[in-house]
């Protein structure tokens, strides 16, 4: 039998696909990780709730979730805008990695020399060039020697991650630390100053700041406009006369310098230390923040508080309802792929067709006896 | 009365006896069964005969048929059928023979009850036999092979079919004529299974089908062969042929494959060779192995979507020669096209599409070249350009020993050397794939020289570009005071060569001219968003680039419903305007110019065509690729013909000898 469906491709993607698959597929995915909650024996609706008020529901749980969503929005946004272009920076985790480093060694190291209002810009310089130029190595590989992107990026997320577990396991390691991994206390000049009663602190500010800066580039720029060109079409980009080694460069500068503020804001923002628990998977995390977001800086932002939120939420559950955390990692997993899957129907839509009857062929007038004409 | 309406009328009384005589079989009345399969025998004789003389009452259709037969009235395609349904018309004799046993009068009242079931069955098996022949007869030589009705097709914004009806018999080439966006392609793309009609049928052999996607139809006999080839480059001849062939389940059978392919393109005098790979061969071979592709999957209705587009005038031969074979084999050959010469040397029949509508279907030898040309723009056509004279100026670009590898890396020009004065156009010609590409690329900076220089003469007073914002060039009069300076440009980047006013309009014009999801004003600003008054500092000037944009589609007449659509959704003349506009507007001294009029109908062409002579009129040099002869003929001053990367000679374009130039497209040096 056949099936009576058929994929067409869409000839202009459609809007309203484009404004509802969001939507089913978070409920598709909230559907599939109920079915993953009923087999571990627990009740979705009030693990969803449970999950909800954890991350939304009180003042101490949405600080929570917009600390974890200010490193999402600066990874997010550097990922998003190389991934504008077409070149595929997977290496948020290690750009955030060395930043939180170049803060550290920053606050550690050059704090008695340094005024104490000069302490927090030059922190944020140097992890922003220190981001910029781990970003640089895979760009400068790929304009002048066209080395895959994908591979180089994810491969320096190795060395900076190991590079920071070797400076706060050895060199740095706070002396006085009972033998703790970790280095010593920033000193108060090298915080990042936080709103009152809660943990969230200035780096917010940065990731709006970023979102504001990349939409204006993007939009009134004329570098924005030959992302956008470079992003759409390549080889009118060379045509045009639009260099793309430059580009490239470029925006890697900034990609990677957004990240590494990033791990500024949480060494200096959250830790005041360089410690375990910096690179916990935000700079990966990023890339579906800023894919989910449509590559777009204001949904970039969004994105990244709703995947903060179910991040929290998550842990919220781990207490509140003796479930795993992991929980929200599957969720996590699973809205990304139902709207992966979902952009199917933006571009192409399902008809239901069923086969014309055979068409009988009219049976002839049978005349009286005889063939006359 | 009309052959085939008769005909028709008489095929179906016989079936409509076969029927009935079927039914009274069942109730085991004999000789009911008898006369009516008596009179569906006599009826498809009539059948035949109607097909191809009137009906005489006083002879036996039997007889009729034999005596048109001995005659060789009756053509090759069907003959073998009638000669094989001769029998069961005569061996139902049944009439001579009751009148031989009652005498004449039994004749209209036999004495019916004398049938057994033996003899209701024999006469049963004739009139079966007899009314199949008649039916096929018939069918091939009225019914259409392929019918589409009513075929509706709409795209976002342009209704691309609007109740097209289509038809075309076996053993024609049928020709589908209309300028760029009529609809042809899409026709055929709906016939071909790979769109679907949003309304309309379609029958092939009379049956009405339902093409769900190419597979479907190439199984129905409809096989497609595109502008673009689709071919896999590294493989053999054979392998692409029988490539996404389902019976091949594992193991190829190669050796046989070659075999059957040499079969074929003997049969048609489709020369290659199953074993070379795709990239060895010349583009005229590689639409070969298309056709081969689609008559290896047994396809009987053939279509072929402007194949002459990229051959030379003796590989035009060939293939006309190709098809008039396939269409006296009984195939049905659909040939879009809108060149008028073409049409009128190939094709039977003609289907004139304008605007998605079908104006007219013509027989080739009651029309004219310039009625079709009517129909089709729905107009009288200019086929000369107004080409006013131009005295050529100072040498804006010299080309002295240029050399450069190809994509594969091998040698595409060799010591290419010539020069084009300001007001000047000088015409490349040459089949595609001779360095042409290869030539505009090295000049617009896209492509590395590996040897030779190139010379570009610097404006006097203005070392600098000039404001982008002027969508024509200045006049020559300014510049020709000064004594010129050179610049060696050779291997500079496009985007010096943007500065000193070289454009481009490129060959491909979705892949590197525009970018296709971008907006209309994106793609407008292209070559002059760098520089004041657009830009400001790091910003665009939204305002300026407003008003920029704004002017350009006025002055080039870019049918866009907005500044922000993307350039994607317009139409192919239009795409073509919108990268003109934005390349006459950086003011060019020297514009390179590749098929700039290739795919679009002729009133585009024609707009294409006027706006070079005006550059070159507003003192620019000119340096005009094109495959078509006329155009370059019409346009340029002088004509290089390329051949295998060399420039085989210069000649100038009027009073220019044809001969000549396809003699040095093919390969022969100028005398």
């Amino acid at each position: 039998m056949m099936i009576p469906l058929k994929v067409e491709k869409r000839l202009a993607p459609s809007r309203t696909a484009g404004f509802l698959v969001p939507f089913i597929s978070l409920l598709l995915a909230l559907v599939f990780g109920g079915v993953i909650l009923l087999v571990a024996g627990a009740n979705p609706l009030t693990t969803y709730k449970a999950m909800f008020l954890g991350a939304f529901g009180s003042k101490y749980s949405l600080s929570e979730t917009m600390v974890k969503a200010i490193p999402l929005m600066l990874c997010g946004l550097g990922v998003s805008i190389a991934f504008r272009m077409l070149f595929w920076n997977i290496g948020a985790e290690g750009q955030l990695a060395v930043g939180g480093i170049a803060a550290a060694g920053v606050a550690l190291f050059w704090a008695d020399g340094l005024p104490e209002a000069l302490l927090l810009p030059t922190m944020f310089v140097a992890s922003f060039v220190a981001g910029a130029l781990w970003g640089l190595v895979p760009a400068l590989l790929k304009a002048f020697i066209r080395v895959n992107e994908i591979i180089t990026t994810l491969m320096m997320n190795y060395i900076a991650i190991l590079w920071v577990e070797y400076l706060f396991y050895g060199p740095w390691k706070d002396p006085a630390g009972y033998g703790f991994p970790g280095t010593a206390q920033f000193p108060e000049a090298a915080w990042l100053p936080r709103l009152p009663g809660t943990r969230v602190h200035l780096g917010l500010t940065f990731g709006i700041v970023a979102a504001v800066f990349i939409w204006l580039v993007m939009g009134r720029t004329k570098w924005g406009y030959e992302i956008r060109v470079i992003g759409e079409n390549p080889r009118a980009a060379s045509y045009a006369g639009i260099s793309l080694m430059r580009n490239i460069i470029l925006v890697m500068i900034l990609s990677g310098g957004l990240a590494g503020l990033a791990g500024m804001a949480e060494v200096s923002g959250i830790s005041h230390r360089l410690q375990k628990g910096l690179t916990v998977g935000y700079g990966y995390t990023a890339i579906i923040v800023a894919w989910l977001g449509k590559l777009n800086p204001w949904g970039v932002l969004l994105v990244a508080i709703l995947l903060a939120g179910l991040l929290v939420g998550g842990d919220q559950i781990q207490i509140t309802m003796q479930l795993p955390a992991a929980v929200a990692l599957i969720l996590q997993g699973a809205i990304l792929f139902f709207m992966l899957g979902g952009e199917l129907f933006t571009r192409y839509r399902l008809r239901l067709e069923w086969m014309p009857a055979e068409q009988a062929l009219s049976p002839p007038p049978i005349g009286g006896r005889g063939s006359e004409p | 009365m009309n052959p085939c309406n008769d005909a028709r009328y008489r095929l179906t009384l016989a079936e409509g006896y076969l029927d009935r005589a079927e039914q009274f079989y069942a109730d085991a009345s004999w000789h009911d069964c008898v006369r009516d399969a008596q009179a569906a025998v006599e009826n498809a004789g009539k059948t035949i005969v109607a097909c191809f003389t009137p009906v005489e009452k006083t002879h036996e259709p039997a007889e009729q048929v034999r005596v048109l037969l001995d005659e060789g009235t009756i053509p090759d395609p069907v003959c073998e059928m009638v000669v094989e349904a001769l029998p069961a018309l005569e061996a139902l004799g049944w009439r001579e023979h009751i009148q031989a046993t009652y005498g004449d009068e039994a004749t209209f009242t036999p004495p019916w009850e004398l049938f057994n079931e033996t003899q209701a069955e024999g006469a049963l098996t004739a009139a079966r036999r007899a009314v199949v022949a008649a039916g096929e007869v018939y069918r091939t030589l009225f019914e259409p092979l392929v019918q589409m009705v009513g075929i509706t097709k709409r795209f976002p914004g342009v209704l691309a079919n609007d109740h097209i009806d289509f038809e075309v018999k076996a053993g024609e080439v049928h020709a589908l004529l209309g300028e760029n966006g009529a609809g042809k392609t899409t026709l055929m793309s709906i016939l071909s299974g790979l769109y679907r009609a949003d309304r309309g049928e379609i029958y092939i052999r009379g049956q009405r089908v339902n093409l769900r996607s190419p597979r479907d139809a190439i199984e129905l006999g409809i096989g497609m062969v595109h502008q673009h080839f689709m071919l896999v480059e590294p493989h053999t001849v054979a392998e692409n042929i029988v490539l996404g062939l389902k019976t091949p389940r594992f193991f190829l059978d190669t050796a046989g494959a070659e075999r059957r392919i040499t079969e074929l393109s003997e049969q048609y005098g489709l020369q290659v060779d199953p074993r070379a790979r795709i990239w060895q061969l010349s583009v005229g071979e590689q639409q070969r192995v298309e056709i081969l592709k689609m008559l290896y999957r047994g396809a009987d209705i053939l279509i072929l979507d402007e194949p002459t587009a990229v051959l030379t005038p003796q590989e035009v031969e060939d293939l006309f020669a190709t098809l008039r074979r396939m269409a006296a084999e009984g195939q049905a050959v659909i040939f879009i096209s809108h060149k008028l010469d073409e049409v009128m040397a190939i094709s039977d029949r003609v289907t004139v599409l304008r605007h998605g509508k079908v104006v007219a279907t013509v027989n080739a030898t009651e029309t004219s070249k310039g009625e079709l040309a009517r129909m089709m723009v729905g107009r009288e056509v200019l086929f000369q350009v107004e080409k006013k004279p131009v005295k050529p100026g100072k040498v804006i670009l010299r080309v002295e020993g240029l050399r450069a590898l190809n994509d594969k890396g091998l040698l595409a020009l060799k010591d290419i050397s010539f020069t084009i004065r300001e007001g000047e156009i000088l015409g490349i010609a040459g089949v595609a794939g001779n360095g042409q590409r290869e030539l505009a690329e090295v000049i617009t900076g896209l492509r590395k020289a590996t040897a030779g220089r190139i010379y570009i003469s610097q404006p006097p007073n203005h070392p600098t570009t000039q404001p982008p914002n002027h969508p024509t060039a200045q006049s020559p009069n300014h510049l020709t005071t000064q004594p010129p300076s050179y610049r060696d440009m050779t291997n500079c980047s496009p985007r010096e060569l943007i500065r000193q006013r070289v454009s481009h309009v490129p060959e491909d014009r979705l892949g590197m001219g525009l970018v296709p999801n971008l907006a209309v004003s994106d793609n407008l600003i292209l070559k002059s968003y760098r520089d004041p008054p657009l830009a400001k500092g790091p910003f665009l000037d939204r305002f300026s680039i407003r008003n920029f944009v704004a002017r350009l589609i006025e002055a080039f007449s870019i049918a866009t419903p907005t500044q922000e659509t993307p350039v994607r959704l317009l139409s192919g003349g239009n795409l073509q305007r919108t990268i003109l506009a934005r390349e006459i507007s950086i003011g060019p001294r020297l514009m390179v110019a590749v098929h700039p009029t290739r795919g679009l109908d002729i009133g585009a062409t024609e707009s294409v065509r006027n706006l070079l002579l005006e550059q070159k009129e507003n003192g620019a040099a000119i340096l005009l690729i094109s495959e078509d002869l006329e155009e370059l003929l019409a346009l340029s001053d002088r004509i290089a013909v390329m051949y295998e990367g060399e420039i085989m000679g210069i000649v100038p374009a009027e009073g220019a000898d044809i001969e000549e130039i396809g003699l040095m497209m093919a390969g022969t040096e100028s005398q």
